[in-house]
């Protein structure tokens, strides 16, 4: 009996070992292929492998919609976060520590987007900039990302103070700092890599973003919005060099993020 | 007095400026939004109107329920591939990873590619999949097929593969959260009575993982709802999602308030499927302490 179930639980350990390196295999053969297309000598993305180009980085580097489009992203991503940053948290400070009636409310709305898919984000503000008649720019990009983008510096921001010791702060008082002292030098430090964290992390999706940039955007493309239009005349290992260079920006910028989070919530 | 005036004032802006934003750019366009909807088309572009005709065509039009149907049913393919995926992924993770360091590595591993661009995580299932693609060139290479077939491109399978791919981690994340709760005593407990290891999972681990389940589930459920890249890339003809129906209201199809309506009937539902996961999570959570 003992011997059966042992046995059962054997057979079940190595099954459920052979699932998750399958899982794994399915979750990284999709990016070792994109990125092993970037470097394939052949226009169309098909095996075997012809041999070993750097054709298609050069290809990409010389091609001037895309680097514009590139340059247009850097502006956007940057200009997102930076708003993002100061709206979330004054968003999070409001949170955690001043009521006021539709206290509820003003948390449901500006969390919401973190919950809908980015399309309605997109569409609700396209509706409102053609309600007062603004023209669509990347400046209504980067306020659809800020929008978008916020609740997440508001959820890790506001995560960091609720666990924040608030006597530092009046000691910090009660020692004479003024306000501002007391807040750059003992509330910012605490808060400080939930701050970083969250940016970092709006920084990379507003880069990468579609939904809200494909309704916001006006003549203007951003990196992934030229991809996406190019796509529609087919594929080449052009989008996959450059995707290969995106994907690992975007990797170190993750982990480093979520690196700072992870030390902001155990602080 | 001076001082507690200044404070006053510096925390007026602290907490207007938020609230301003959470104003224009959140509620005044739902609210927009909601109006627009009303609306009626009239080319080139629309007038106002009280009329419910958009929210009438959609339930009674067939081209539109349809899409509803179909988005719903590969909505919850998605959930239950994912499922399928993550529940192992998760299980060896936190119970079979005996290392705490490995372990989270491994973790962040499986999470990672959550942040990693959208579009080409969805573009390389499109050159993988398609008549030239990996796969094809790999079967024809290999003597399974004779010659590529258009079967695995363009089509429902494609799409609920892709958005399988790049949903799985927002079924990992809330996943391991609770199996990771799990108290391990208990399923010590059940095995020191004797309950093999399969029946312990059936009525100890699943149960106390649903949760997690739930969580994911929702995850996977409303983000397939609002996506329109997939359906674009890999969709083909019968791909069409409510998403991309709603795309194009505000684009070729040019009929401003039918898209209104739609995306408040997306959103309503996305709020409905929220609400009753967050029910039903309250509900299924047992105490462990």
């Amino acid at each position: 009996m003992a011997s059966t179930v042992h046995a059962q639980e054997k057979i079940g350990d190595n099954l459920i070992g052979l699932a998750a390196a399958g899982a794994m295999l399915f979750l990284y053969v999709p990016v070792v292929v994109l990125i092993a297309f970037s470097f394939n000598d052949n226009r169309s993305l098909t095996l075997p492998f012809k041999g070993f180009t750097l054709d298609w980085y050069v290809k990409a580097f010389n091609n001037q919609d895309m680097m514009e489009a590139i340059g247009n992203s850097f502006y956007v991503a940057t200009t997102a976060t930076v708003v993002t940053l100061i709206i979330g948290t004054a968003a999070a400070f409001t949170l955690d520590r001043i009521s006021f009636p539709g206290k509820t409310l003003f948390r449901r709305l500006i969390l919401l987007p973190i919950a809908l898919p980015g399309i309605i984000t997109g569409i609700s503000m396209l509706n409102l900039f053609r309600l007062i008649g603004f023209n669509l720019s990347l400046e209504t990009v980067i306020l659809g990302h800020a929008t978008a983008l916020v609740s997440i510096v508001v959820t890790q921001v506001y995560a960091r103070l609720q666990r924040f010791n608030r006597r530092l702060e009046e000691a910090s008082s009660d020692l004479g700092a003024r306000p501002w002292q007391t807040f750059f030098l003992v509330t910012l430090p605490n808060i400080r890599s939930a701050m970083i964290g969250s940016a970092l992390l709006s920084f990379t999706l507003s880069f990468d973003e579609i939904p809200v940039t494909f309704f916001l955007t006006g003549r203007d493309n951003t990196l992934p919005m030229y991809i996406y239009s190019t796509l529609r005349r087919g594929i080449t290992p052009e989008i996959n060099a450059i995707g290969t260079i995106i994907i690992l920006a975007s990797l170190v910028l993750i982990v480093l993020s979520v690196y700072l989070l992870q030390k902001s919530n155990q602080e | 007095m001076r001082e507690t005036t200044r404070r006053q004032l510096t925390a007026t802006a602290i907490v207007s400026a938020p609230l301003m934003w959470t104003l224009v750019f959140l509620f005044i366009p739902y609210l927009v939004m909601f109006t627009y909807s009303f609306y009626l088309k009239k080319f080139p572009t629309f007038v106002p109107a009280f009329e419910f005709v958009n929210y009438l065509t959609i339930i009674s039009d067939p081209q539109y329920y349809q899409v509803l149907l179909r988005t719903a049913k590969i909505a919850l393919t998605v959930a239950v591939c994912s499922f399928l995926i993550a529940y192992p992924l998760t299980y060896f993770l936190v119970f079979k990873v005996k290392s705490a360091r490995l372990r989270s590595i491994l973790y962040m591993a499986v999470i990672v590619p959550l942040w990693v661009s959208y579009l080409l995580r969805a573009y390389t299932w499109k050159t993988i999949l398609g008549n030239e693609g990996i796969l094809n060139s790999f079967l024809v290479w290999s003597g399974i097929l004779s010659q590529p077939t258009d079967i695995f491109l363009y089509n429902q399978f494609s799409m609920v593969v892709t958005l399988t791919y790049i949903f799985v981690p927002f079924m990992v994340m809330p996943l391991y959260a609770s199996l990771e709760k799990i108290p391990r005593s208990m399923i010590e407990a059940s095995k020191d009575l004797g309950v093999g290891p399969l029946r312990t999972f059936w009525h100890v681990t699943l149960p106390l993982s649903m949760p997690g389940v739930i969580a994911g589930a929702t995850f996977t459920i409303c983000l397939t709802f609002g996506d329109f890249v997939a359906p674009f890339l890999v969709g083909g003809p019968n791909g069409a999602m409510i998403a991309t129906i709603i795309q194009s209201q505000f684009g070729a199809a040019l009929n401003w308030p039918l898209g209104a309506a739609l995306s408040i009937i997306m959103l309503i539902i996305v709020l409905t499927i929220i609400s009753v996961s967050d029910r039903l999570e309250r509900a299924g959570r047992i105490d462990l302490n």
